[in-house]
């Protein structure tokens, strides 16, 4: 961005009444969202989640300090001690009940909930990075880069793509495991398993990312302003950096707020064929695996499903509400 | 001439799937270890290599590749060239099992429990969409989609397991697994087909709200034709086109078979193959089920473009 000076001069009047016409449509946009009260209410729902995800580990670690009364709760509620209240119900002690090794439900699914938001996020990160390059490099250069590019997507599509994550997944961790030969210890396992499932969630979810991109950068740059620009001499990655991919943003974070939901729901689905989280971490899919083990003809613990899926379903819908709301709000805004 | 459009498009897809069989292929042999790792007692050294050299494991990829393909010729022990016998067809996890017996036997389950789940995703989603476009603003749409979008979050892994504790469980509506009897089918239809319910009901009625504003409607309600006309003969037909292009690749997922709906209702589908053979490195398998939804898809999406040409009349082919 410092490098802006250099053309400096061309803020003229035109320049600067296209910067404010842009100002006004955001801010437009924004009190278009903010009159969609699905949308807004979503939006605190999953800022309460976040902010309850956040807050619990802390209220664990200082309950303690509150005598013998915190330290029990603190006990009950730890997400990894064991106990022999196997399966117990939800009462007064464990708010969501207990599970087959007797810890606390409740803890473990705000654990998981970090998890499993964790992975959403990072994993929407890694499809953004790849399919806004993909795209925007694609639709920029044109030609037989851009066939061999789009045909690669082709392909990619026509694979199922569960083959893809879970060789991904074997494959990068194996090479590590070979690399750092027995040194790792179980902690570390765990942040690369974790590390991993990003990457191979999100290498599997950029392909529509690139297609939409590439749709607007081929419009773009028939634009003026990427003809001035490189009549200015700028270079090809000036022009995609600085001019191309700001304006593809729009549409890139509409799809984005539903690219989430969709990451999110398919590490759920990962964990619970057992190739997600490792035990005894946890994320929604796995605790939802887990309660789906213990359906029996005999008893039925209803709370292992519930409360899991129910913390599941409701992000997933504030999450598409959020999308809605956003995609609203921005497209109105374009049709005008 | 769209016939011969349509001739060059599914010629064309006989180099995609060429390049699907060899990319699943280099996709597992990348993977580390090898199909016989798992085995019940740890092999000795010469019996993993006899194994290995049984299903050719030792031979140069590209050879490998080519001999799936079943393109190698070999001298024989008179010294005569015989063409291979091509692998694409030995299991190497279910070593009495060929390919096509795994497809034999998983492929109807997980086609007629796709294509009924089909079904049923339209037979909801069709009329909600529509019904919820038709009121648009109401309190009737706001339900419909709400319906819609409930839908689409309730992913069928927390979905099927409540079905199973409530209606096979507790009130024993249904059975709680396995594939033999029509009423085993409900369950299972109702958990995969939900989602996509909820996902063609939204596409129906964004569809319908879209074509509502074009110039054409205008153009024939100002001709004094009925609503009841308009509706049908201009507007659904466009309005649905979203719901066909979904519709092709949504089929051939469907028809591939799920491997969470197959796990909770321990159906003998090919999803759980599919998995599971990734997991082993069996790439006969793997790359089998790769062709056989590749195949799907392309012949599907070929068949959603026809659908195009017929809905649309501004759709010209070739």
């Amino acid at each position: 961005m410092g490098e802006r000076s250099d053309y400096g001069t061309s803020t003229s009047e035109g320049f600067i009444t296209e910067q404010l016409a842009t100002l006004h449509l955001r801010s437009e946009t924004w009190a278009r969202f903010k009159r969609n009260r699905p949308a807004l209410l979503s939006a605190c729902g999953l800022l309460g989640l976040l902010l309850s995800v956040f807050c619990w580990p802390i209220i664990l670690k200082t309950a303690p300090l509150l005598g013998a009364h915190g330290s029990a709760f603190s006990q009950y509620h730890d997400p990894d001690r064991l106990s022999d209240d196997q399966f117990q119900p939800p009462s007064a002690t464990h708010w969501f009940g207990t599970d087959v090794h007797g810890r606390d439900l409740f803890s473990r699914v705000l654990f998981g909930a970090q998890v499993s938001l964790l992975v959403g996020l990072m994993g929407t990160i890694v499809s953004l990075v790849i399919g806004v390059l993909w795209g925007a490099i694609s639709g920029y250069a044109g030609g037989r880069l851009d066939a061999i590019m789009m045909r690669m997507v082709d392909v990619l599509y026509s694979l199922p793509s569960i083959i893809f994550v879970i060789v991904l997944i074997t494959t990068l961790e194996g090479r590590l495991k070979n690399l750092l030969g027995g040194v790792a210890g179980p902690g570390l396992d765990r942040t690369t398993r974790l590390f991993f499932l990003v990457i191979g969630l999100g290498a599997v979810s950029w392909l529509t990312m690139a297609r939409i991109v590439r749709g607007q950068v081929l419009s773009l740059r028939q634009r003026p302003f990427v003809d001035a620009s490189r009549a200015l001499g700028a270079s090809a990655t000036r022009i995609l950096r600085c001019h191309i991919i700001p304006h593809t943003l729009g549409v890139v974070i509409v799809y984005l707020a539903l690219t989430v939901p969709a990451i999110i729901l398919y590490e759920s689905f990962l964990s619970y064929l057992g190739l997600g989280i490792q035990p005894p971490m946890a994320s929604w899919g796995s605790l939802i695996a887990e309660g789906a083990e213990q359906i029996n003809p005999v008893r039925i613990y209803w709370w292992l499903i519930i409360f899991p899926g129910c913390f599941l379903v409701t992000t997933l819908l504030a999450l598409n509400f959020l999308g809605d709301g956003l995609r609203d709000a921005w497209e109105v805004g374009r049709r005008d | 001439m769209p016939t011969v459009y349509f001739i060059k498009r599914l010629l064309l897809g006989i180099p995609l799937l060429l390049v699907i069989s060899f990319l699943a292929f280099l996709l597992v042999h990348a993977a580390p270890g090898g199909p016989f790792d798992r085995e019940r007692n740890p092999a000795s050294p010469e019996i993993k290599r006899a194994l290995e050299a049984r299903y050719h494991l030792n031979e140069p990829l590209l050879k490998q590749y080519l001999r799936y393909l079943g393109l190698v010729w070999e001298k024989d022990d008179q010294g005569q060239w015989h063409r291979a016998l091509a692998g694409f067809n030995a299991s190497m996890r279910y070593r009495n099992h060929s390919v096509s017996d795994i497809l034999q036997q998983g492929l109807p389950v997980s086609m007629s429990l796709g294509a009924l789940s089909f079904c049923f995703a339209m037979g909801i989603g069709l009329p909600l969409g529509f019904f919820s476009a038709m009121r648009r603003g109401k309190w009737e749409d706001y339900v419909g989609s709400f319906l819609a979008i409930s839908a689409v979050c309730v992913p069928a892994l927390v979905l099927g397991p409540i079905l199973v504790m409530l209606l096979a469980i507790k009130w024993r509506v249904f059975p709680v697994a396995l594939w033999s009897s029509p009423w085993h089918v409900v369950l299972p239809t109702v958990t995969l087909g939900l989602f996509f319910s909820g996902r063609i009901a939204r596409l129906l009625r964004e569809g319908l709200l879209n074509i509502f504003q074009a110039e054409f409607i205008t153009a024939a309600r100002a001709k004094g034709l009925d609503e009841f006309s308009i509706l049908l003969k201009h507007a659904f037909r466009i309005a649905v086109l979203p719901v066909v292009s979904y519709a092709g690749p949504l089929l051939a997922d469907l028809l591939t078979g799920s491997f969470v709906i197959e796990n909770i209702f321990q159906l003998p589908g090919i999803g759980l193959h599919l998995v599971n053979s990734s997991l082993n490195k069996d790439y006969p398998v793997v790359v089998g089920l790769s062709l056989v939804y590749a195949t799907l898809l392309i012949v599907l999406n070929l068949l959603v473009d026809a659908a195009y040409a017929l809905l649309d009349p501004r759709v010209k082919y070739g």
